[in-house]
C-alpha cells in the first residue's frame, strides 16, 4: 500500500495543519510516524501456488463431485478476483458424508489402537508445518488477512493444535481418571470464515483424538485451506471416512447439524445462528458445543503501563481486521487517563498500514466479504447517528476489494448499538469508568461473555477484577493470546463448551 | 379431613388411654407452603392443588399451585442470593451443607412419614431418607475439592502464566424427578449449589409435600435465603416461563415429559441456556458412585481461563 500512502502524505504535526480532504481528522494527531517513513512493497511471492480450477467434496477418502452438480466461486476479498470453483454440497451430499463418517468410525477409527490414532494426527501436524508457506499464502488470498498473521499465527497454531491433541489420543483414561471416557461417534462441525484453517484444526484435532470421526463444513467465503487440509489428510493415509469435508453455505450447514446420523454438533459462528442450531437440536439428545459472538471489554486502569496497554488495545481490536469473536471491541478507560490514552491510540492508529494482505508489512488486510463490509458500515453509521464521535485512521483505501479503515468511537454510551452489538470489524467503542466496581458492572453489561482484558500494574486488582468478569477468557496485561493447551470458550450467549486443553476433550467425550 | 385426625367423630377410633386424651384435642393441620427467598409463601395466585392425605385416604391436603409470577419472584430471589453464595469460600459452603445434613437427620422421622404418606412403604422410605442424608454429606465434602479436579495450569508455549478454573453459572432452573421425591430433589439440587449456583426447583408433582418438609430443613441449616427456592405445582405450567427467563443460565430437567422438555430446550435457546435433560430410573438415583461423581458438578460450572505475561 505504501506508495499510495506516501503520495497522500500530509503534515500533521500541529493543530494548525491544513485539513486534508482524505484525512479529515489528521490535525488531532500529535505524531506522524506513518507519514515519515514509507515502505517499499514487500509482497509474498505467490507464483508457486497452484490452485485447482475446481474443488470437489472430500467424502469417504475420495474427491467426489457434488450430487447437486452445483459449484460456487470463492474470491479474493482484496482483489475480487475469482480463485476457484467450490462444490456446493446438497443435503444428499451431506448424507453421503455422514454415512461415510459412520462407516469410518465403525470400521476403522474406533478399532484403531489409540496410539496409532495419535500417530495419524502427528502426521497431519507435520504436514501442516511442511506446507506452512503455501497454506499461509492461500489463507491470505482467500480470506484477506495479512500474511504476517496467517504465517505467524493461523498456520503455526493449527499445526500446534494437531500436535497437542495427537498426544492425548492414547491418554484419555488419564485425562478423566476413573470416569470411563468414551467417544461419541460422528461429529458434525461447522466453522467460520475468520480463521478458516485454525478453526478446522480446533474442531478436527480434539474430535479425532477422542476417537470420533468428522464431517466438517468450512465457511463458503473461505473454503480453500480446509480443502488443502483434506489433501494433507489424504496424503497422511487416514482411513476413509474418518474426516469428510463438505463445502457450501448455510443450507449445507443446516443439513449437517440436522442430520439424524450425527451424534455431536460443534459450531463456531454468530450467536444468531448458534441459537437456531440449539433450537433445531432440541429434543434430539445430540451433544452440542457452541462458540459464538462476543463484545469483549478491555479495561484500562489509570495505573496501567500505558504504552503496553496501547499495543494491547490496538492488537485487541485490529488483529485480523477485527474479525475475531474475542476482539476487545469495548474499551473501558478510567476517566483520568481518557484524554491521554485516546491521543496515544490515535497516534498509534496513524501508523497502521492497511492494504495488500500479501505484503509482509501490512497490518490490516481486506474485510472478508462484501456482506461483512456492509454490516460494518451499517453499525458505524448507527454509531454516528446515535451521537458517538468517530475517528478513522488516515489511510488510503485501495480501489478494488473490501476495506475498512481502523476506527474508534469516543463518547459511547452503554445503550449505543456500537457498545452492544458485535461489529466484527476494525471498530473500537470507547467508554469510561471511575471505580473498579463500575468497570466490572459495565464490562458485564452485555449478553456476551467470551473474553475480556485488564490493564493494571496492580496484581491484586487484576485478580479482583478477573474473578468478577463474566467471561471465559481473561487476558491480564496482554490480549488475543491463544494456545492449544489453553481452554477457550464463552459464558452466557457466547456459547458453551471449551476448545483447547484437557477441558477441550470433554466436548468430544462421554464421561461418567 | 376425616375422623382419624381428630375431627368431631374421633372418639369412635379411640382405643387407648392416650387416644382418649387426643380424642378431645383437635389436631393442628399444616398449611404447606413453597420456599422462596428464605420465606414460606403461598402462591401469589392464591391457587392450590390437592393431594391425598395418605395413600387411599379420602382426605385431601392443599398444596400451593405455583404461577408464572411465583416463578419470576423465585428467579429474583435466586439471582439476589447468587452474589453472596458464589462469593463464599468452598469451605464455608461445605459447612453449611453439612449443617443441612444435621438438620435432615434430626427430621428423619418426619421425612420418612412424609414419604410414607406420599405412597412409600416405611422401609423404603427410611432407606431413601438415609440415602438423602448421606448424599448431602457427600456433597458437603465436594464444595472445596472439585476445583482442584477441574482446574489446570496450562503449559502454553510462551512467556505466560495461564490457568483455568471453574466458576458458578448463576441461577439454574431444576425440575426434580417425580420419584424418588426426596433423594431426587436433594440429588439434583446439591451438585448445582455446591459450586455456588442458586436454584429454582419445581418439586415432584407425585409427592410435593415432602419437598416442603425438606425446605424446612433448608431454612434451619444456615443456607442463605434464596439459594434454594422450591415451587410446587404442575411442571408444565411454570417451566416454559423459566425456560424463557433471561436471568436463568441453565436448565436441569429430570424425567420431564418429552414434549414439554423439547419445548423448554427450544425456549432456552433464546438466551443460549445450558440444558441437561435426563431420566434416571429410581435405582439409578440410589447409585451413590454415579450420582456423587464430579461430573454432576462439572455440568453446571463455567471454566474461566486467565492469562498473564511473565516478564520484568
Amino acid at each position: 500500500m505504501s506508495t499510495k500512502e506516501a503520495a497522500s502524505t500530509a503534515p500533521a504535526t500541529t493543530a494548525a495543519a491544513k485539513p486534508d480532504a482524505k484525512r479529515p481528522e489528521s490535525k488531532a494527531i500529535g505524531m506522524a510516524f506513518g507519514d515519515v517513513w514509507t515502505y517499499a512493497p514487500a509482497p509474498e511471492a505467490r507464483d508457486h501456488i497452484k490452485l485447482q480450477a475446481k474443488y470437489d467434496l472430500f467424502i469417504g477418502g475420495k474427491w467426489k463431485a457434488p450430487e447437486s452438480k452445483k459449484y460456487f466461486d470463492t474470491i479474493s476479498p482484496s482483489t475480487e478476483e475469482k480463485l476457484a470453483e467450490i462444490a456446493d454440497a446438497s443435503a444428499k451430499d451431506v448424507d453421503l458424508a455422514v454415512q461415510a463418517a459412520r462407516t469410518g468410525y465403525e470400521k476403522y477409527w474406533s478399532k484403531l489402537r489409540p496410539l496409532d490414532r495419535g500417530k495419524y494426527l502427528f502426521r497431519i501436524a507435520r504436514a501442516l508445518q511442511e506446507k506452512a508457506r503455501e497454506l499461509a499464502i492461500v489463507e491470505t488470498m482467500d480470506g484477506g488477512k495479512p500474511i504476517k498473521e496467517s504465517r505467524d499465527v493461523d498456520v503455526p497454531l493449527a499445526a500446534a493444535h494437531f500436535f497437542y491433541y495427537a498426544g492425548w489420543a492414547d491418554k484419555l483414561e488419564h485425562a478423566f481418571p476413573g470416569r470411563n471416557a468414551r467417544a461419541l461417534g460422528v461429529a458434525g462441525q461447522v466453522i467460520p470464515w475468520n480463521f478458516p484453517l485454525l478453526m478446522a484444526a480446533w474442531k478436527l484435532a480434539p474430535a479425532l483424538a477422542a476417537g470420533n470421526t468428522c464431517v466438517l463444513k468450512p465457511a463458503e467465503t473461505t473454503p480453500l485451506t480446509a480443502l488443502m487440509l483434506a489433501q494433507i489428510i489424504e496424503e497422511a493415509d487416514l482411513p476413509p471416512g474418518v474426516v469428510n469435508i463438505v463445502t457450501g453455505a448455510g443450507a449445507t450447514g443446516a443439513a449437517l447439524v440436522g442430520h439424524p446420523g450425527v451424534d455431536k454438533v460443534a459450531f463456531t459462528g454468530s450467536t444468531d445462528v448458534g441459537k437456531k442450531i440449539q433450537r433445531a437440536l432440541a429434543g434430539t439428545q445430540k451433544k452440542l458445543t457452541l462458540e459464538l459472538g462476543g463484545k469483549a471489554a478491555n479495561i484500562v486502569f489509570a495505573d496501567a503501563a500505558l504504552d503496553q496497554a496501547v499495543e494491547g488495545i490496538i492488537g485487541g481490536i485490529f488483529f485480523n481486521q477485527g474479525h475475531v469473536c474475542c476482539a476487545g471491541s469495548r474499551l473501558l478507560v478510567e476517566e483520568g487517563i481518557h484524554e491521554v490514552l485516546i491521543r496515544k491510540l490515535k497516534d498509534r492508529m496513524a501508523t497502521i498500514r492497511l492494504g495488500d494482505p500479501l505484503d509482509k508489512n501490512t497490518d490490516i488486510g481486506a474485510i472478508n466479504s462484501r456482506m461483512q463490509l456492509d454490516k460494518i458500515r451499517g453499525l458505524v453509521a448507527a454509531g454516528e447517528a446515535e451521537g458517538a464521535t468517530r475517528f478513522s485512521a488516515p489511510c488510503v483505501i485501495p480501489d478494488r476489494g473490501y476495506w475498512f479503515a481502523p476506527t474508534l468511537f469516543t463518547g459511547v454510551s452503554q445503550s449505543h448499538r456500537i457498545a452492544r452489538e458485535e461489529i466484527f470489524g476494525p471498530v473500537l467503542s470507547v467508554l469510561t469508568f471511575r471505580t473498579p466496581e463500575e468497570a466490572v458492572e459495565k464490562a458485564n453489561n452485555t449478553m456476551y461473555g467470551l473474553s475480556a482484558g485488564i490493564w493494571t500494574e496492580k496484581g491484586a486488582k487484576s485478580f479482583w477484577v478477573a474473578q468478577r468478569l463474566r467471561a471465559g477468557v481473561i487476558w491480564a496485561n496482554t490480549f488475543n493470546k491463544f494456545d492449544p493447551s489453553s481452554p477457550f470458550g464463552g459464558y452466557k450467549e457466547s456459547g458453551f463448551g471449551r476448545e483447547g486443553g484437557r477441558q477441550g476433550l470433554l466436548a468430544y467425550l462421554e464421561v461418567d | 379431613m376425616a375422623a382419624k385426625n381428630g375431627g368431631p367423630k374421633a372418639e369412635d377410633s379411640g382405643k387407648t388411654a392416650v387416644a382418649d386424651t387426643e380424642s378431645v384435642r383437635l389436631t393442628v393441620r399444616k398449611a404447606y407452603k413453597m420456599y422462596v427467598g428464605g420465606a414460606f409463601i403461598r402462591s401469589e395466585s392464591g391457587r392450590t392443588t390437592q393431594v391425598a392425605e395418605a395413600p387411599g385416604s379420602a382426605s385431601k391436603e392443599n398444596i400451593p399451585r405455583a404461577s408464572r409470577k411465583d416463578g419470576r419472584d423465585a428467579v429474583v430471589a435466586a439471582r439476589a442470593a447468587w452474589d453472596g453464595w458464589s462469593a463464599r469460600t468452598g469451605y464455608n459452603r461445605g459447612q453449611i451443607l453439612y449443617r443441612l445434613a444435621e438438620m435432615l437427620d434430626a427430621r428423619a422421622d418426619e421425612l420418612t412419614k412424609s414419604l410414607v404418606r406420599g405412597g412409600l412403604d416405611p422401609k423404603q422410605a427410611a432407606v431413601e431418607v438415609a440415602a438423602t442424608i448421606d448424599r448431602v454429606i457427600a456433597y458437603s465434602g465436594w464444595t472445596d475439592k472439585y476445583q482442584s479436579l477441574f482446574s489446570s495450569l496450562n503449559p502454553v508455549a510462551g512467556p505466560h502464566f495461564n490457568f483455568t478454573s471453574p466458576e458458578s453459572m448463576g441461577v439454574v432452573a431444576v425440575v426434580a424427578p417425580a420419584r424418588p421425591a426426596l433423594l431426587g430433589l436433594a440429588g439434583c439440587i446439591l451438585p448445582i449449589i455446591a459450586s455456588g449456583n442458586t436454584v429454582v426447583v419445581l418439586a415432584s408433582e407425585a409427592d410435593p409435600r415432602t419437598s416442603v418438609t425438606f425446605s424446612e430443613a433448608l431454612a434451619t441449616s444456615d443456607l442463605p435465603g434464596g439459594v434454594v427456592n422450591i415451587l410446587t405445582g404442575p411442571v408444565g405450567e411454570v417451566l416454559p416461563h423459566l425456560a424463557k427467563h433471561m436471568e436463568i443460565a441453565a436448565l436441569d430437567l429430570h424425567g420431564v415429559d418429552a414434549a414439554i422438555s423439547k419445548a423448554a430446550e427450544e425456549q432456552g435457546a433464546g438466551s443460549v441456556k445450558r440444558v441437561r435433560v435426563r431420566s434416571l430410573n429410581e435405582a439409578e438415583w440410589f447409585d451413590a458412585a454415579a450420582t456423587e461423581s464430579p461430573r454432576w458438578i462439572e455440568r453446571f460450572v463455567e471454566m474461566k481461563t486467565i492469562w498473564h505475561p511473565a516478564g520484568q
